[in-house]
């Protein structure tokens, strides 16, 4: 197992240098300029921008870029904001706690509702309740989180005028009246986030019982005397639950990497905002920094969701 | 005439026969009011004077939180490397420059203590120098003393190229100079006829030099004050999140009296311009948005009945259609576009003149920009008195249509017009923007009804904007035959903004396309009116010059105006924003309070 792991993360090592290759080649070539607001400006002489620039060690060849990109990150030093002028480091951290919380809820949200949906759905098949679980399901991922945000927004604030549509990080109240406005503030973007994840997760969660819930073993648990509910929670789930770790694991990224659509319409201050801004006005250190930590995350829970498999079944053997 | 009449104007107003607003009034009448009609009097003799103040609060403070939207937050706070105007207006809620615009152009004193002017000896009569007197008391805000040694040392601190400041363009041909602990001197070069840019508006803020002194030059990206500014402003400085808030707290030392109103301030970054308006006029959950550039009919609509409405200040900003002198479907030397060429269709004078008559900006107007538009025939729409009345302008596919018959372009089988194997087929290059697409959809139209074949095409602004020499679709190397945009005009005189089109700034590869004159336009009277205007004292003189050169500019029809466009911003009904079209939004802000 151990000898396993090992394995994989010498594994990820090349594949992360390859990933980071990619990455940096593709944001070196990709068109614009960091400081071309600067050239529509009539006030800045070329002489700026070429000075910044040269500063910045934009003019360098790309592989020596990609060499001092390479060893500052070995060293811990993620960048420096071309147009912040701050680390990329701070910036993103600055960034992280509003992604996780708002979607954190969210994925727990869907979670909560996902799988007893789900669940319920599976075991009375085309009754009542799962006909209506699978259309809201439908309904639910064919509307797009923009949609459905702008939608709430208007129902909600606009309308009605119950929750503010601005998200805000510097709330003017403490203890109890401070949480309540951070949930307050929160249920727009997670309800959107959520629904729209829970969706499709509970459409997953009840196929995922189906396959196993007519397996033989199931019939035998039943004859011997079991309740419904032992056999469902106890024999059924644990063994439908892997695809579905599966699919939560390879989510995980997405939680540390935000939500970049919904931020947006929220104005959320998360990692998703800060990619999207900083693709916007060409900022590469931000770009390259945000997208390699998802790399990393999405090949660190690759391999957790491989151990859980071990872990929730034990015919899968990790060699 | 003209000349003679202002002059004897002038005289009246020295001896104080005729008052000042009455002044005003008559230049108006004439066509001639607005920011520099202040500064003709300066020159005049007369000096400048101060904008009346519209704030009412009689005491410091108490007026609540005020919550600003930037759907485009801040993301450093040192003006002097603003990327964009979002960044100085944030550096601007701290730092104070001596002087500012107030809505009309009319000069405001900030850190100094009075208007130089001829008249009181502080501006040379030969437009070499000018001496700023500094208001005394003055502290940061980490209570040290402001003084004469913090604006020399800003001079000092841009001048240096590795600093690499974005303001070093209006500072590298002065010499700023201490006299004494409260007046600073500064000598041009030459006679310069508008003095008011170094140290005045955004790009005019004084940093404190005990603070930066150590990180001039190679070592300034590592001040810690980039992120945490500490300036002389009406709001001290709690937190910063680059892109996302900015936090403010009122200063108590402030040196304008009974200001500032507001207690605590916030400025929130992201989202769009749609949802800005929406959460400023609509629900209220915002004092104040920048830059709402949004339909007018969502505007209304959000108005009805809203918590907010919208405010429009009036600028010089041009959104023109630019026509290519030059060839850009031929390569010379591995250049498109090139000074060797002749373009095929526009030197043919009546094309360019049917050009013109084929854009309907009334349709534009209404269709797009709304109450944030004005049609206007003249490139130069600012200010007021360098506005030339010359011009006209009008819609008519007939009219275009004869000139092109005249010419000889006649409509072939397909019917597009050709003339000697040349069709009349078209490139119309923009930015991608809601507007700008919709403004070209309309020319298309009308050009189609005249038998010209238009092809649209759309980069992205950050493509289109930038100085990338290796990308084609840059409106610098214009390999197009017309392109649309909009340059927009940082202070109210109109010198810097008409330079760009002399033709010792050509664009070409030989300068990696950073010359600024990127319709390749050269014409001998244009350049002559342009360089004898850079040295002109004479205000009355120079204005002329300055309408000459706009008239060329539409005679020869370089440019075809589309839109003069307002700034559009949304405040709160309660909220009291003074906002100039000539500076940043937040110049004014001392001057910002709240009334039920």
């Amino acid at each position: 197992m151990s000898q396993y792991v090992l394995r994989r993360l010498l594994i990820a090592i090349p594949s992360l240098l390859g990933i980071s290759v990619v990455l940096f080649v593709v944001l070196a070539l990709a068109p614009g300029d960091p400081f071309s607001e600067l050239a529509t400006n009539p006030n800045v002489p070329p002489e700026v921008q070429a000075a910044l620039r040269a500063k910045f060690g934009l003019d360098d060849p790309i592989h020596l870029r990609y060499l001092h990109w390479l060893n500052a990150m070995l060293h811990g030093d993620w960048g420096f904001s071309f147009v912040s002028r701050m680390d990329v480091d701070t910036l993103i951290l600055q960034r992280l706690p509003a992604t996780l919380y708002v979607i954190g809820s969210a994925q727990i949200l869907a979670l909560l509702i996902a799988i007893p949906v789900g669940v319920y759905a599976a075991t009375k098949p085309y009754s009542l309740f799962d006909q209506i679980a699978n259309t809201l399901a439908f309904v639910g991922f064919s509307l797009p989180t923009f949609f459905t945000g702008i939608l709430f927004i208007l129902i909600f604030s606009v309308t009605l005028d119950w929750l503010p549509f601005v998200y805000t990080t510097d709330i003017k109240a403490t203890g109890i009246r401070w949480m309540l406005e951070m949930i307050r503030q929160a249920i727009m973007p997670v309800a959107v986030l959520g629904l729209f994840q829970a969706a499709s997760m509970t459409r997953f969660v009840r196929s995922a019982m189906l396959d196993v819930i007519r397996l033989d073993y199931v019939t035998t648990a039943r004859a011997k005397g079991l309740g419904q509910a032992t056999v469902i929670v106890k024999h059924v789930m644990r063994n439908a639950m892997i695809p579905v770790v599966t699919l939560i694991a390879l989510q995980m990224p997405a939680v540390f990497g935000g939500a970049i659509v919904t931020e947006q319409i929220f104005r959320i201050p998360g990692i998703g905002s800060l990619l999207i801004s900083s693709i916007l006005s060409n900022d590469t250190p931000v770009v390259m920094a945000v997208t390699f930590v998802f790399a990393c995350l999405v090949v660190l829970f690759n391999l957790i969701a491989d151990v859980l498999y071990g872990w929730l079944d034990p015919r899968i053997s990790l060699r | 005439m003209l000349d003679k009449e202002l002059r004897s104007m002038i005289g009246q107003v020295k001896d104080g026969r005729m008052d000042r607003r009455a002044f005003i009034k008559r230049l108006a009448a004439v066509g001639l009011t607005a920011p520099l009609a202040n500064q003709i009097l300066a020159l005049g003799g007369v000096a400048m004077a101060e904008g009346p103040s519209v704030y009412k609060p009689t005491k410091r403070g108490g007026g609540g939180a005020l919550k600003l939207l930037w759907w485009q937050g801040p993301t450093l706070l040192n003006p002097h490397f603003a990327t964009g105007t979002k960044d100085q207006d944030g550096s601007r809620l701290f730092y104070e420059p001596l002087a500012c615009w107030d809505p009309d152009g009319n000069m405001k004193l900030v850190l100094a203590s009075e208007i130089p002017s001829t008249q009181n000896g502080l501006l040379a009569a030969d437009g070499k120098s000018v001496t700023w007197k500094l208001k005394p008391g003055v502290k940061w805000h980490d209570g040290k003393p402001f003084s004469a040694d913090d604006v020399v040392f800003t001079w000092e601190y841009i001048i240096d190229p590795a600093t690499a400041a974005v303001t070093v363009a209006t500072y590298r041909d002065i010499t700023v100079e201490k006299v004494d602990d409260l007046t600073v001197r500064l000598t041009f070069k030459k006679p310069t006829p508008f003095w008011a840019d170094a140290f005045v508006g955004a790009t005019g803020q004084i940093l404190p030099k005990h603070l930066f002194a150590e990180y001039k030059g190679s070592k300034s990206r590592e001040a810690p004050n980039n992120l945490a500014p500490v300036g002389t402003g009406p709001y001290k400085f709690i937190e910063f999140k680059p892109g996302d808030l900015i936090r403010g707290e009122i200063n108590k030392d402030y040196h304008m009296p009974n200001r500032p109103y507001f207690d605590t301030l916030e400025m929130k970054g992201g989202g769009d311009a749609v949802s800005a308006a929406r959460a400023v006029i609509q629900t209220g959950e915002y004092d104040f948005g920048w830059n709402i550039q949004v339909e007018d009919d969502v505007l209304l609509r959000l108005e009805k009945g809203g918590k907010g409405k919208t405010i429009y200040a009036v600028g010089g900003d041009t959104e023109f259609i630019a026509l290519n002198f030059t060839d850009p479907n031929t390569e010379v030397d591995g250049e498109k576009s090139s000074m060797k060429t002749k373009h095929p269709l526009f030197s043919d004078p009546a094309v360019r003149k049917a050009m013109s008559l084929l854009v309907d900006r009334d349709s534009i107007k209404k269709a797009i920009y709304g109450r944030a538009g004005r049609t206007t025939a003249n490139f130069l729409n600012g200010p007021e008195k360098f506005v030339s009345k010359n011009t006209s302008w009008e819609f008519s596919i007939e009219k275009a249509s004869k000139i092109l018959d005249d010419a000889g372009w006649k409509p072939g089988a397909d019917g597009i017009r050709e003339k000697d194997g040349k069709k009349l087929k078209l490139l119309y290059q923009t930015s991608i923007n809601g507007p700008r697409q919709k403004t070209q959809a309309i020319v298309k139209q009308a050009c189609q009804k005249a038998g010209i074949d238009v092809e649209l095409k759309s980069v992205v602004a950050s493509v289109f904007f930038s100085s990338d020499v290796a990308n084609p679709d840059t409106y610098a190397k214009f390999y197009a035959d017309i392109e649309m945009f909009q340059i927009p005009m940082s202070q109210p005189d109109p010198a810097q903004h008409m330079r760009r089109y002399h033709s010792s700034n050509v664009a070409t590869k030989e300068n990696k396309w950073q010359g600024t004159n990127f319709p390749r336009f050269v014409n001998k009277d244009y350049d002559a009116a342009i360089d004898a205007a850079d040295g002109e004292m004479d205000p009355v003189k120079r204005v002329a010059l300055y309408i000459k050169a706009n008239d060329i500019l539409f005679q020869e029809t370089v440019f075809i105006p589309a839109q003069h466009r307002l700034k559009v911003e949304a405040a709160s009904n309660t909220l009291r924003p003074v906002i100039s079209g000539w500076a940043n939004e937040t110049d004014n802000l001392f001057d910002w309070y709240r009334e039920e």
